[in-house]
């Protein structure tokens, strides 16, 4: 279609070979131009990782780490209660909520009672270790080696009182929303958590 | 089955579940070189599907051949690039 409307408009121009040697060069630009678009097949995945609790900790890092075994390049935004994930000290203390869980064997009734939350995540921590999945900590540390760029988020990091220092090394400091909006507007794949 | 090719390194990644099997076979195949062959031991039951949905989504790997041997899932996969 495009190749008709080039050729219309060459028929209709005069044909001094100046000016079609400009004509050509045009074209080749915008061939250039198209075929970069399009010879960007890099796939990419951008998360944002909202919740800071055991059980939702888990789904952005698996996530990442395997999509960048895909060799994908792969951002995690962590945001507000996400950026216990990335804080080393809270990462290793993530709790599971009993109350408001309708996965857990108990009514909220007896799930409030005190040391309930402690007892679910000890009860999940052991699941976890039986089964051989690994620790938020273990899968911090090898999304990192896989080159996933784990993002906190400046704005949260500074209303929770978080220093840049609690963080993992490697994690990139210093971002926002705007950042994150860019990620996900270049990604083929994108998922709040 | 598994004679048909020469393994060149055998990654043992029994006890280990999801994601790890995938992301350590990456690791691994990331370190040999054309015709090469990795040998992966899990026995994570989700590798077989995980496995052979990453070397048809990956670049520069053929997924050979997967085993169940015993409750040891083995996967064969070749460097291709």
């Amino acid at each position: 279609m495009s190749s008709e409307t080039a050729t219309e408009d060459v028929d209709s121009e005069p044909t001094t070979e100046a000016e079609l040697r400009a004509r050509v060069e045009e074209l080749e630009d915008t061939v250039a131009s198209l075929e970069n678009e399009v010879g960007d097949d890099q796939q990419k995945m951008t998360i944002v990782a909202t919740q800071g609790s055991f059980d939702m900790a888990y789904p952005p890092l698996i996530l990442a780490s395997t999509a960048a075994a895909f060799g994908w390049e792969v951002v995690v935004f962590h945001t507000f209660w996400g950026l216990d994930i990335l804080h080393e000290e809270k990462s290793r203390n993530l709790q599971l909520s009993a109350v408001g869980n309708p996965s857990m064997p108990m009514p909220n009734a007896l799930a409030a009672l005190p040391g309930m939350d402690r007892m679910a995540t000890k009860l999940m921590e052991k699941k976890v270790d039986d089964n051989g999945t690994a620790t938020i900590e273990e899968l911090v540390e090898l999304s990192l080696e896989q080159g996933v760029d784990l993002q906190a988020c400046q704005m949260t990091i500074d209303l929770m009182d978080y220093d840049e220092d609690d963080f993992y090394d490697d994690v990139t400091v210093g971002v926002g929303a705007a950042t994150a909006v860019q990620h996900m507007a270049d990604s083929d794949v994108q998922l709040l958590v | 089955m598994s004679e048909e090719y020469e393994i060149t390194e055998t990654l043992d990644v029994k006890g280990a579940s999801c994601p790890m099997p995938v992301v350590k076979t990456k690791s691994a195949t990331d370190d040999l070189t054309e015709g090469e062959v990795l040998e992966v031991l899990a026995t994570d039951s989700g590798s077989l599907s995980d496995i052979d949905g990453w070397a048809q989504g990956t670049d520069g790997v053929e997924l050979l051949d997967q085993v169940e041997d015993d409750d040891v899932y083995k996967h064969y996969v070749e460097k291709t690039a």
